[in-house]
């Protein structure tokens, strides 16, 4: 059944009867096949890829790497919890390696993120340092490249 | 001089193709959705892209052998056998070729000539016919039909051989029909030839891309391996129409025939091309999945529309055309693809461009973005309403 789910992660708006002709199954079946995905979790929600640089809204996006001493029985959850709640923080992840954490963190402005950083992030109990990283230009996210819409540019000849 | 009678009579008389002038008309409307061109809209793969560029930049811009680098045809050698169970050895069975367009043609040069006689199932690729006459030898049509599901079958095979026989095309996956031959289809046509004196060309192409099962090679029949040439290619598979690069796998007697065409005609196929198609090989098996069942989604989709439609359309299995049946709209297979063209901006083949018995039928390539696919099937849609409606009156 996994088939909806790379079709719905490449596009979410295929209705159910559209995603049923492309899989061979029935509209039941998949109309049943995505709530339980939704019950169980599964599909986590569904959100649409915009390019914000080409809108005239203001925004910032920083990847931060940070630095946590790891608290014993709960090792590095708990700390994640109380960072990643904050509604500045869009994602974060466990990492290997060099540091812990990784943090992303949208705002409008870079000072509104310095001081998300120096006010909420580094004074958290058990974070033992941060650096912040500021994207400047996004290529590509979630498997689609930006700014280059595809085009079909093949000529017509006779095969 | 008339510089006209230079050009030879059997050339002359091969008539240009009848669906040029859709190309022009093609070339003058703007928003056209083409569904005519039998190559997939997928750009080659980054890695092997990367390998072709990295093999220029270091320097590998000279000849191979003549029969394509060792390497490759190693690879090659491997892939089909862990793929289709088949035994090839690079040394002396496997020729690199410009695209199986040059192994077609050297397949038929090499074997054929003026009176032998030539098997060609219909629909199919317009180059076996050609290369036929090219070679001096005589094509001998069988029909296939919509309700043997354009398959070759014995009693069709049957009644087609003569003692000229020389050479029994097999094209499947089938171009234009998106037909397939199964195991058991197979067989029943091995039990025919294992009588006779005669040369299979399978084109394989295709063999990638079929949608339910995996293809079965007739090579792969003991009985008449060494009476088989095989030919293959990246095009298809690997998304690299542009690159030209094919290949040809027969016993070493019947390569060297081959070669001896290969090498003065062609020399050897595109180096970087050979260099890209390596890393294809080795690391691509995940994006030709990936391709495949991108194409099984909107095959899907456009069986479906055309049968929603009220147009028949059988199950094409392989492949990424469907072939519809578009006689209940009392048009003929030009008619219906012109005025399709005009009058809705998209563009399909006309079912007769692959055979006189296409005639009747349509070819409609769903290697398009799937958004192309669903506004296409709309367009036609409305087209097929207009017209029934009109001729109901
Ligand atoms: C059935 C068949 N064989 C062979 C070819 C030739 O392909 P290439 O020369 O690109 O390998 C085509 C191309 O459309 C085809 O449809």
């Amino acid at each position: 059944m996994d088939e909806i789910l790379e079709i719905l992660e490449g596009n979410s708006r295929y209705s159910e009867d559209e995603i049923a002709v492309m899989t061979g199954k029935s509209v039941e079946e998949v109309h049943k096949a995505i709530k339980e995905y939704e019950e169980q979790n599964v599909i986590v929600g569904y959100t649409t890829l915009i390019n914000w640089e080409k809108t005239s809204r203001e925004s910032v996006l920083a990847l931060i790497e940070v630095k946590v001493t790891p608290q014993r029985g709960e090792g590095f959850d708990k700390v994640a919890e109380r960072i990643y709640k904050f509604k500045e923080v869009k994602a974060c992840y466990l990492m290997s390696g060099g540091f812990d954490l990784t943090v992303i963190v949208e705002g409008k402005t870079m000072k509104d993120v310095a001081l998300f950083v120096a006010e909420k992030l580094a004074v958290q109990e058990h974070v033992l340092s941060t650096s912040t990283h500021f994207v400047l230009k996004k290529y590509k996210d979630k498997g689609v490249i930006f700014n280059k819409k595809p085009e079909d540019d093949r000529e017509v000849l006779f095969i | 001089m008339n510089i006209e009678d230079m050009v030879l009579p059997s050339i002359k008389n091969i008539p240009s193709s009848g669906i040029r002038k859709y190309f022009d008309i093609v070339n003058e409307m703007d928003g056209v959705i083409s569904l005519g061109v039998g190559e997939p809209d997928f750009v080659t793969p980054w890695n092997i892209r990367e390998a072709g560029i990295y093999s220029l930049e270091k320097g590998h811009t000279h000849y191979t052998s003549n029969s394509g680098l060792k390497e490759l045809r190693a690879e090659i050698s491997r892939y089909l056998n862990r793929r289709y169970g088949l035994d090839y050895d690079p040394e002396n069975q496997i020729i690199i070729t410009v695209g199986g367009s040059e192994a077609i043609d050297i397949a038929l040069r090499a074997l054929v000539g003026p009176k032998d006689e030539v098997i060609i199932p219909e629909p199919s690729f317009v180059a076996y016919k050609g290369c036929t006459l090219f070679a001096g030898a005589v094509p001998k049509v069988v029909n296939l039909r919509a309700e043997d599901d354009f398959k070759l079958t014995p009693q069709l095979l049957k009644q087609a051989i003569t003692p000229k026989t020389k050479v029994l095309i097999m094209p499947y996956p089938n171009n234009p029909t998106g037909a397939v031959m199964t195991h058991e289809d197979i067989a029943a046509i091995v039990d025919v030839l294992k009588d006779e004196d005669m040369i299979v060309v399978s084109d394989e192409i295709y063999s990638e891309l079929t949608y339910c099962g995996n293809h079965v090679s007739i090579a792969s029949f003991p009985e008449i391996k060494d009476r088989t040439i095989l030919i293959s290619g990246f095009s298809k598979s690997y998304a690299m129409t542009g690159w030209r690069l094919g290949y040809v796998c027969a016993h070493p007697v019947l390569i060297d025939a081959m070669k001896k065409i290969h090498q003065y005609a062609i020399m050897c196929s595109p180096t970087t091309s050979q260099y890209a198609a390596i890393e294809a090989l080795k690391n691509s098996s995940d994006d030709v999945l990936y391709m495949v069942s991108e194409y099984n989604r909107r095959r899907r989709v456009m069986l479906h529309g055309f049968r929603k439609i009220g147009l028949d359309c059988f199950e094409a299995q392989g492949a990424f055309y469907v072939f519809p049946c578009i006689k209940s709209t009392g048009m003929s297979s030009e008619e219906f693809c012109e005025k399709l063209l005009r009058e809705e901006k998209v563009l399909v083949i006309p079912g007769n461009a692959f055979g006189a018995c296409g005639e009747g039928y349509i070819r409609a390539c769903y290697a398009s973005s799937m958004e192309n696919i669903m506004k296409a099937i709309r367009r036609i849609g409305n087209f097929v309403s207009k017209h029934c409606s009109k001729q109901a009156d």
